[in-house]
Formats: C-alpha cells, sequence, structure tokens
C-alpha cells in the first residue's frame, strides 16, 4: 500500500509538469480517436454496401446516363436475381449548405433490393401509391425536422426549376451503419417532368442498374456478362459490386484520407517524444531518491518497476480520459460538419486502438528511464545533484 | 564484527587508473563506534560505502560477522544491506512525497513484519527520536536536525547490526548536530549498535569510542580511543 501510495504521489509531484503531459497525452490520443473515426466514416459507404449488389454505370463516366430499355436485358442475365435503376437527382433544400442526396428510384423494386431500409407497411404502400411521394430517412427527417406528411420543395440543378414531393413515410435502418440520411422519390415522376418540362435531360434514362446476385462467388462472371451486353454499343457499361464502387468514390480522395491516417500516427508519435522527455526529466531529478531505495535494499529491477509504473499509470490515465472525450468530442464533430458524414460513430475497434496507442506511449517513454533507473550506481546516485 | 583484508578500490578515469584505498585492513569489534577521519580525498566515503555494501571493491575481502560480502551477488547484497544495515546519509536523503512515519516505515516494505507490528515498531522508532509528534509531517516540514532524526529512526527499523553514518552533521547547525551525535552516542551504548561514522571534525569524532584516520587511501593507525 506505501509503494502505491508513493506511485500515486510521485505522478503529482511536480503537478505543472505532469498535468501539462497529461492534457498532450489526452489531447493527442483524442485527437487519434477522432481521427481514426473520420477516416473509418469516409470508408462507411464501402463498408455498409454489399458484395451481393452489382451497379452497373456507363463505362465513360457516372455522369453519362444509360437508357431504361437496358434493364429488362440486364433482369435476363443468369445469376441475376433481381434488378432495380436508380438517378442521382442532386437538388437543393433552402441552401446548399444543407446538402443531402436524393434519389430517383422504382420504389418497389428498389427497396426489396435493399431491404435494409425498413418502412411501415403504410408508409410503403403510401409512398408506391402516390407518384409524387418521396421518402427520407430517420438521421435527415432529424435533422430537417421532416414528418410524414410535410411537403418538401427541392430547388433542381441539375433539372432545373422546382420540385415539390409529399413525404410518405421515415425509413430507419436494419443496422447502425445504414445510411439514413437519403430521400428517395418516383424515378417515374422525374421522367414524366422532364419530358413535360422539356428538361434537356435523357429522358427514360437512369444512372445506374442495381442488380442482387444471390451467390457472391458469380458476381465478377455476372458483372462480365451484364458489359458483354452492351459492348460496342453507344453506351457502353461498367459493372463493378457496390462495395467496390463505393471505394472508387472513396479512392477520389484517397490522398486526403491518407493524410489524415498518417496525421493521426505522427501525433501519438510527437505525444511519445514529449513524455519520454517527462520521463527522463523525472527519473534524473530523483537519481538520489532511486539510489536511496536501493541503498535500503529494495531491487535495481523494484526501482526500474517504479519509474515503469508511474509512466503506465500517467498513460492509462491520460488514455482512459481521451477515450471517453472523444464520444462528446466526435458528436460536436459530426455536428459541426453537418451532412459530410452520414455514419459517424467512435467504433470498438477505434477505442481499443486509443486504449493501444496510450499504453504504448507509457511504455516507449518508460524504456530510458527506466533502464538508467535499473543500471544507475548507488554511490553515484546519491552524489548526484 | 568487521574484518577487512588488504581492501583495494581503484576508479579509471580516462587511460588512468585512480587508486582510492590501497591495500587496507582493519577490524571492527561488535558494538563498536568507530569514527573515520581524514583530509577530503582520503577515501574514509569510499571505505565506509564498501563496509555498507552499497560500492564493491576491486580487491581485498570485508567479513561482516563471518559473511563475506564481496562475493555476494547484487540482488544478495540488496537483501543483505536491507537485513544488517542502517543507512544515514549528510544530506538525510529522505522521500519527500512521504510523511516521517512513511520515510520510517519504507524499509519495512522489504521484510514480512505485519502491519500492526509495524505500525507499533515505526511509533517506536520515532518516539525513541523524539519526533511522536511530527510523525504526520513532510520533510519539507521539518528543520534540518528533525530530518536527521527521521533518518536516524528509518536506520534503526530493520534492527540492524551496523549503522553507517556518512557526515551525519555535515548539514546541521552546532545545536541540531550535537542531539544526533548524543543520539548515536545512546545507540551504541545503550542498544550496542556497531556505529561507522566518517566525519572530518574532531569534535563530532569525540562522540565516538574509537577512530581512525586515512590518508591517501591508506590507514594512518589502527582503532584508537577518541
Amino acid at each position: 500500500m506505501l509503494i502505491l501510495k508513493l506511485l500515486f504521489l510521485n505522478i503529482w509531484r511536480n503537478r505543472m509538469r505532469s498535468l501539462l503531459t497529461f492534457i498532450g497525452l489526452l489531447v493527442a490520443v483524442l485527437a487519434f480517436g477522432l481521427l481514426s473515426t473520420v477516416v473509418k466514416a469516409w470508408y462507411a459507404g464501402a463498408e455498409a454496401a454489399s458484395e451481393a449488389r452489382l451497379i452497373t454505370r456507363s463505362s465513360i463516366s457516372l455522369i453519362f446516363p444509360l437508357p431504361l430499355n437496358y434493364g429488362e436485358r440486364i433482369r435476363g442475365i443468369d445469376g441475376v436475381e433481381r434488378m432495380t435503376y436508380s438517378r442521382w437527382f442532386g437538388g437543393v433544400y433552402k441552401d446548399t449548405r444543407n446538402f443531402f442526396p436524393q434519389f430517383a428510384v422504382d420504389p418497389p423494386t428498389y427497396f426489396e433490393i435493399y431491404p435494409e431500409y425498413m418502412l411501415s407497411d403504410d408508409e410503403r404502400a403510401a409512398f408506391y401509391r402516390d407518384r409524387r411521394s418521396a421518402v427520407v430517412g430517420r438521421k435527415l427527417a432529424q435533422e430537417h425536422g421532416f414528418k410524414v406528411g410535410d411537403l418538401v420543395t427541392l430547388r433542381g440543378q441539375i433539372f432545373p426549376g422546382q420540385w415539390e414531393f409529399l413525404i410518405a413515410g421515415i425509413y430507419d435502418g436494419k443496422e447502425e451503419k445504414t445510411d439514413t440520411g437519403k430521400m428517395y422519390f418516383h424515378w417515374a415522376y422525374l421522367n414524366e417532368e422532364v419530358k413535360k418540362r422539356n428538361i434537356n435531360r435523357d429522358a427514360d434514362s437512369v444512372g445506374v442498374f442495381i442488380t442482387s446476385v444471390p451467390d457472391p462467388s458469380r458476381a465478377a462472371e455476372v458483372g462480365m456478362a451484364i458489359d458483354a451486353l452492351f459492348t460496342n454499343s453507344p453506351k457502353e457499361t461498367l459493372t463493378e459490386t457496390e462495395q467496390a464502387f463505393q471505394l472508387g468514390f472513396v479512392a477520389m480522395t484517397e490522398a486526403i484520407v491518407v493524410a489524415i491516417r498518417a496525421v493521426s500516427f505522427v501525433v501519438i508519435l510527437i505525444i511519445m517524444a514529449v513524455m519520454a522527455n517527462t520521463m527522463s526529466m523525472t527519473a534524473r531529478e530523483r537519481t538520489p531518491e532511486y539510489a536511496t531505495l536501493k541503498a535500503l535494499g529494495f531491487s535495481p529491477r523494484f526501482v526500474a518497476g517504479l519509474v515503469f509504473a508511474e509512466s503506465m499509470l500517467l498513460a492509462v490515465l491520460g488514455g482512459l480520459t481521451a477515450l471517453v472525450l472523444t464520444y462528446p468530442a466526435a458528436w460536436a464533430f459530426q455536428a459541426s460538419t453537418g451532412n459530410m458524414f452520414r455514419h459517424f460513430a467512435v467504433s470498438f475497434d477505434t477505442s481499443l486502438m486509443q486504449l493501444g496507442a496510450a499504453l504504448a506511449t507509457g511504455l516507449v517513454a518508460a524504456v530510458f528511464p527506466c533502464i538508467r533507473a535499473y543500471r544507475i550506481r548507488i554511490v553515484e546516485g546519491l552524489r548526484a545533484i | 564484527m568487521i574484518r577487512i583484508r588488504h581492501l583495494g578500490k581503484s576508479y579509471r578515469r580516462g587511460d588512468q587508473d585512480v587508486t582510492v584505498l590501497d591495500d587496507l585492513s582493519l577490524d571492527v569489534a561488535q558494538g563498536a563506534f568507530l569514527a573515520l577521519m581524514g583530509p577530503s580525498g582520503s577515501g574514509k566515503s569510499t571505505l565506509l560505502n564498501l563496509i555498507a555494501g552499497i560500492d564493491r571493491p576491486t580487491k581485498g575481502s570485508i567479513e561482516i560477522d563471518g559473511l563475506d560480502i564481496v562475493n555476494l551477488s547484487d540482488s544478495q547484497l540488496a537483501a543483505w544491506r536491507a537485513e544488517n544495515v542502517g543507512f544515514i546519509f549528510q544530506f538525510y536523503n529522505l522521500i519527500p512525497v512521504l510523511t516521517a512515519y512513511e520515510n520510517v516505515e519504507l524499509p519495512l516494505q522489504l521484510t514480512t513484519v505485519p502491519a500492526a507490528e509495524r505500525k507499533q515498531r515505526v511509533e517506536q522508532a520515532l518516539a525513541q527520536v523524539g519526533l511522536s509528534d511530527r510523525m504526520g509531517h513532510r520533510p519539507n516540514e521539518l528543520s534540518g536536525g528533525q530530518q536527521q532524526r527521521v533518518a536516524i529512526a528509518r536506520a534503526l527499523i530493520t534492527s540492524p547490526s551496523l549503522i553507517v553514518a556518512d557526515e551525519p552533521t555535515g548539514d546541521l547547525d552546532r545545536v541540531s548536530g550535537e542531539e544526533v551525535l548524543k543520539m548515536l552516542q545512546r545507540l551504541n551504548t545503550d542498544q550496542g549498535k556497531t556505529i561507522l561514522m566518517v566525519t572530518h571534525d574532531p569534535k563530532a569524532a569525540s562522540y565516538a569510542g574509537a577512530m581512525v584516520h586515512l590518508d591517501k587511501g591508506q590507514l594512518e593507525s589502527q582503532p584508537a580511543a577518541a
């Protein structure tokens, strides 16, 4: 008990130094956790994506639509279980800062292929029934206060003009990682209005076809078969798994993600150096005490153990505090970035990594001071000032 | 009790060997209070350190109660020190974050003395040095003389057979210094403790029962009455 008391008292012996080191460690581990969460959120779309769904788009670019009539030919491919389609709308709700994804879809087939989007039977029926209706995800509804029955007006950018939609339902995600930040409405309504309003966008066209493949091991084979259908046509296709499709978006900003990842590790390296300096200074100052303990009969291993325990205790205290504070910090970060990250949550893996980083910091910081404390000769240590 | 034969200690400084003790032989009887005197650099502190087991000689033997401590391993020597040697340093070397009570209790962490007995022993030791009313004070709340008395209590707590004191009054005023020396004298006469004390002060040495003089690493004389 006395030794434990000595350990705790030693940590706060030089309060300012210990406090600054504690804060530095806390900030570093918190930043590490937050940056790791940002990286994970960046990949969240890809992680939530299915390997059993294929996305077929224009081989030239995603911005070029594909003819709707491709759909029936795709449906006939061996290995395709279901087929649906969607088209990106890209409208503005009140202000460009209120960005959220909007897709024109074929509701019955779309929600069949995406069973993770859950609607009540009534809301589903209402949505299917009314061509001018839309459904929004729970998160999106909470952000903007959307309720069933609300009329939402979007200002079209790709499809100019004002577009009104009646909220027929609010869908929930089956899993926590399911994106509930989107809006879906009828493709048929969009297509009708494109023609009626003479909007200069390809009518009877879709952005992507989505197919479900019950046997994921056949995904590549089915994808190639789909693309083979349209080889040498004016609008050739590129089919890939949904996961690869999502990763394609991430790849566009991969440099940023790599930089963020690198910074998160650099931050930990910096605090390792800072804490190693703190522990070295501490050990140097206490050389006469360590020599006294050795003179009294405490072993070199014990003395080194005191140094090690002090370093690890400081690391654990800082690490655990940072871990706890990461959650409110992540909440504040997401609130400040608006709709940038649909799914932004500190994962268990991230928390473990934070703890690991804190422990590694304590360990590295203790190495040289421990060796010094172990090796110091009693006579030399007693003479040290 | 202490039998030293042909003891030598050298240090390597660059490419030179510096001899601090040279072929020293000395006997110290059980219950002696011996002052080691000599000018600065004579090797008296080095001799004390070697006898206390906190340094290793380059040659020779040191037998204490029949045990040649030179041949002990580091861990064996540490264990031997914990049981047999009480230290009193010139600058007290108390742990600043611990109270007087806790500083005195510290050596007992190396023993199997149960908690209740520890409490009794610590209180007794502090009473012996007249600091019962200062048990909860940290070193920075005590005077130099009081700190040295705490150090004496710490040195006695494991009932060692040998007490080594390196300039115990070097950092104290005259009055405090005399108090400490009288205390050491009492420990020797009343409890029969064997005490080795390094000092350059003849007045301090007069409290000892005998003294030896060292110069240039050699004994000028065998123990004579102080």
